[in-house]
């Protein structure tokens, strides 16, 4: 290969002076003349019906210019279960159940009036366990809502998520050796340091402009304009405008009760209208990481080689759907393919409780399920007498695989991954030494080329150039803060031959950025960066034909280097890419330079087993972990930390270690520290002080490990990287726990009082 | 009852008559128009609104406007020289990838600076104390303290 200019080189991001200075843009900032301030009134019940709501009070106050309630908004149903509504009339089933929403002129004035909202409830029980939520006989949370196969009225969703292969029964009884655990994981939540917000705006024609917070621009117009039908504006314009986002990690991949509420106040008051979420609302309202009950089973070979998995989850929904209930079908990915495992069995429930609802965060479900998984191999190492990381490497997915779930593995750097690891902590010396100090791994897969969620898995570019060599490239990739922009302005600099600071990437806004399916499954690098490869290998096939006009030579023997076009065959022979521009533009019957490309990989949705190809490849990493644990205050300390990936090719190492570093830190927390507490329905740690993320003290010194595994199908061998970093890292701490003091954490977090009480009751 | 106040910010003097509840935040987002400083919680738990009262960090989410009244304030926007360069500390956080989302940025540069301005060869670890109060959840902080960590002047 030709050596490369733009790609693999440590660029910073494209909008990090914007960022630096405070001059970047966020909803927070946004304002716009004659704007009003919307606020929401929260149910303070996590179930109970509304007898009557009185607005007479807040409607007196001067400044308010719009009430709305449950009882006087047009019939809105939004999710894909289509369960919930922007305004709860009847009843609420959550203590986030937005039941009236204020528009006035400032937001003090907004929040006076919702003080002034007067609502009666007649409380009703209330169900917060799943398993006692799936009980006959308990609260329905949508007594509407019927399943099964006599059609009654259940908690239970209709969502059968069940992926068999081979025949696991068998292979129980045929296997040397067998675990069986349960593992419980909890809620967290995204803790994105710009809140929540949007401004909504109506033209006079009744179009409307949404700035929004969101990483599926595309998505959400189509449901805006659903919206817009069931407000009787059927026809109507919806423009998307993204803000700078501060931060997603799979927060923004839905629609909100807020972002309706806000049209709803623009459409009746004629104004725009903003809300942006306080802290607080952040932590309550918003949709965090679905808690699960995990039963699972392994088993293995004398010799180690694992013959089955079979896995029942119970997964809280909470009281409406959104894409949390959807997270079974990404636990598939790690409990089907992650080390060859011919026998497989995955059941899961999602059930209604009158807790609030979960999302996707970055993973999806795959760290719920890779937690179970991997801290279960090392159980069953044990049971075999074997050491984990043999009984890692004997089982290791290799390149060529198709698994359980006909994933077709390319590429697969997991073995390199595991040995690195293995390496640098220096297994064989340092495991088992039982002395307060110990080591452990995990390992992930994920998709790594895309995910065909949808029936498209697609993503548009379109590139344009100016007079001056300036290259605009309209992307419908999002950014939101991980360097999407950047990694694509490399792509197409190298591709074009240009250099990354004569690109401009333009990703926000639906009028002129094409479609997009969304910054989801890690796919933004491999997709996006594949389209806008294809979009610039065409621009500059169109670029070399007006070249050859004006330098008097075959397109093909043109070639574009470092913002020139030179002949190959006498490179005397040159023109800068400005001057073949204007000789474009400038000329009797000239055109216009611009090419468009649509990229939808060669993936498969998963058939009605729930099988297929879903990524044309497949990211593949290993954590491995060193701590100290006191056996007097329960404290856990990080030692090393290394994380491992196959990433297929580095387009920005700089960018790829900040996605690997924040990952895991993400997933240090998501073992140690975090935990969104629930009581009865009700968040009772909604802010930084209680919810413990962790900070500059708390993060070790990360060591990263870039495996390069150069795939065929990624851009310049690209593999995606945003979610693999948090996916192994609990249970590679709880494996380097188990190794240290010999106790088995089942339950995140692993908290100093849940170790203590494990030594208690060995003792 | 508003009061007015007098105070330096970013070099320039302010006369402004404010109401005596109005945070430093709320003054310089809402009434200045200064909305390089962020508000990540209100709280004073994140850090995000972070700037400089004479030369020493604040939360400016908790802290009273009327304090700052014959006092110096240096925000996000202060930082660029006369001539509009990047301040050597906002250049090491673009090089070092010390920026994803961006929006705690402001509220760190600050901290690195009244970090770096005291104490101007940290530490790791008074590197990690300094910016202990602020918040990031997209870098993990490590390129975040690389970036200090080049800074410094031994």
């Amino acid at each position: 290969m030709e050596e490369l200019i733009n790609v693999g080189k440590r660029i910073p991001k494209l909008d990090a002076e914007e960022k630096a200075t405070g001059r970047a843009i966020y909803i927070q900032d946004l304002k716009i003349p004659g704007m009003l301030y919307g606020k929401i009134l929260y149910s303070p019940h996590p179930h109970a019906r509304i007898l009557n709501i009185d607005t007479s009070k807040a409607e007196r106050l001067l400044g308010v210019k719009a009430i709305l309630t449950g009882y006087n908004i047009p019939p809105i149903k939004f999710g894909f279960y289509k369960d919930n509504t922007p305004l709860k009339a009847n009843k609420v089933r959550s203590c986030r159940d937005e039941v009236a929403a204020v528009a006035a002129i400032d937001p003090e004035i907004a929040e006076e009036a919702i003080d002034l909202i007067k609502v009666e409830y007649e409380i009703l029980p209330a169900v917060f366990d799943p398993e006692e939520a799936m009980k006959e006989g308990a609260p329905l949370i949508h007594e509407e809502h019927l399943g099964g196969k006599e059609k009654k009225p259940t908690n239970i969703l209709n969502l059968p998520w069940r992926l068999v292969a081979g025949d696991v029964e068998e292979a129980r009884k045929n296997s040397a050796f067998v675990a069986e655990d349960r593992f419980k994981v909890t809620w967290v939540t995204h803790c994105c340091m710009g809140t929540s917000g949007c401004l909504a705006q109506f033209d006079l024609k009744n179009n409307l402009t949404m700035y929004a917070n969101t990483q599926i621009p595309s998505l959400a117009q189509r449901d805006f304009t659903e919206a817009l039908t069931a407000m009787g504006l059927s026809g109507k314009k919806v423009r998307i405008i993204k803000t700078t986002i501060g931060g997603g990690f799979g927060s923004k991949l839905d629609t909100y009760a807020f972002e309706y509420i806000a049209i709803l106040l623009a459409y009746k008051t004629r104004k725009p209208v903003k809300i942006v979420f306080t802290r607080e609302e952040e932590f309550f309202a918003t949709s965090p990481r679905q808690p699960a009950i995990i039963d699972i089973a392994q088993g293995c070979t004398k010799e180690g080689k694992l013959t089955f998995r079979d896995v029942r989850m119970i997964l809280d929904n909470g009281a409406y759907t959104s894409w949390g209930a959807t997270t079974p079908s990404v636990m598939m990915m790690p409990i089907s393919s992650l080390y060859k495992i011919p026998n497989v069995r995955y059941i899961a429930k999602c059930v209604y409780t009158n807790n609030t609802y979960s999302q996707a965060m970055r993973g999806y479900g795959n760290p719920q399920a890779t937690f179970a998984i991997d801290s279960q191999i090392d159980i069953l190492a044990e049971m075999a007498g074997i050491d984990p990381l043999d009984f890692r490497l004997i089982n290791a997915n290799t390149p060529g695989e198709i698994t359980p779930q006909k994933f077709k593995v390319q590429t697969c750097g997991l073995r390199e991954c595991i040995d690195a690891v293995a390496q640098r902590l220096d297994w064989r010396q340092n495991h088992g030494r039982g002395n307060g100090r110990g080591i452990g791994m995990a390992s992930m897969i994920h998709v790594g080329g895309g995910a065909r969620v949808y029936k498209s898995d697609g993503c548009g570019t379109i590139i344009k150039i100016d007079d001056f060599g300036t290259v605009n490239v309209f992307t419908g990739a999002t950014d939101m803060g991980q360097g999407a922009d950047t990694v694509i302005a490399q792509i197409v600099a190298e591709e074009l031959g240009v250099r990354v600071e004569d690109i401009v990437v333009i990703h926000t806004d639906t009028d002129v950025c094409p479609w997009d399916v969304g910054a989801h499954a890690s796919r933004t690098t491999f997709v996006a960066g594949n389209s806008a490869r294809g979009a610039a290998r065409k621009i500059k096939e169109k670029i070399l034909e007006v070249a050859a006009k004006s330098l008097g030579e075959l397109p093909e023997n043109l070639e574009i280097r470092d913002r020139f076009v030179y002949s190959k065959i006498d490179p005397e022979k040159k023109s800068p890419l400005g001057k073949i521009l204007r000789a474009s533009h400038y000329t009797t019957g000239g055109s216009m330079v611009m090419a468009e490309y649509f990229y939808d990989p060669q993936n498969e949705n998963l058939d009605k087993e729930f099988k297929g190809n879903l990524s044309v490849t497949y990211a593949y990493g290993t954590h491995g972990v060193e701590v100290e644990v006191d056996k007097e205050t329960g404290q856990v300390k990080i030692l090393r930390y290394i994380a491992a990936h196959d990433v297929g090719k580095a387009i920005n190492p700089m960018l790829l270690e900040g996605q690997v570093f924040g990952g895991a830190l993400m997933g240090i927390g998501y073992a140690l520290t975090e935990r969104l507490i629930l009581q009865n329905g009700k968040v009772m740690n909604p802010n930084f002080l209680d919810y413990k993320i962790l900070t500059a003290k708390d993060v070790p010194n990360i060591e990263t490990v870039v495996v390069e595994t150069d795939d065929p199908y990624g851009p310049f061998g690209a593999k995606g990287i945003g979610e693999p970093g948090l996916v192994p890292t609990a249970p590679a701490i709880a494996n380097a726990i188990y190794d240290a003091i010999g106790v088995r954490i089942k339950d995140l977090p692993i908290t100093p009082e849940k170790i203590l009480s494990e030594l208690k009751k060995r003792t | 009852m508003k009061k007015l106040i007098k105070f330096f910010l970013n070099g320039e003097p302010v006369q402004i008559e404010i109401e005596p509840h109005l945070t430093l935040l709320r003054l310089l987002r809402d009434k200045l128009e200064m909305t390089g400083t962020k508000e990540g919680c209100g709280m004073g738990e994140c850090g995000a609104c972070t700037v400089l009262l004479n030369g020493k960090t604040i939360n400016s989410c908790i802290y009273p406007a009327m304090e700052v009244d014959g006092k110096m304030v240096t925000t996000i926007e202060g930082l660029l020289d006369p001539q509009g360069n990047l301040h050597p500390i906002q250049k090491a956080f673009i090089e070092y990838g010390a920026i994803q989302c961006g929006f705690c940025t402001p509220g760190m540069i600050l901290s690195a600076k009244a970090l770096i301005d005291e104490n101007p060869n940290p530490t790791e670890e008074e590197i990690r104390n300094g910016i202990a109060g602020n918040i990031c959840r997209c870098t993990g902080y490590i390129q975040i303290i690389q970036a200090i960590k080049s800074t410094s002047k031994p």
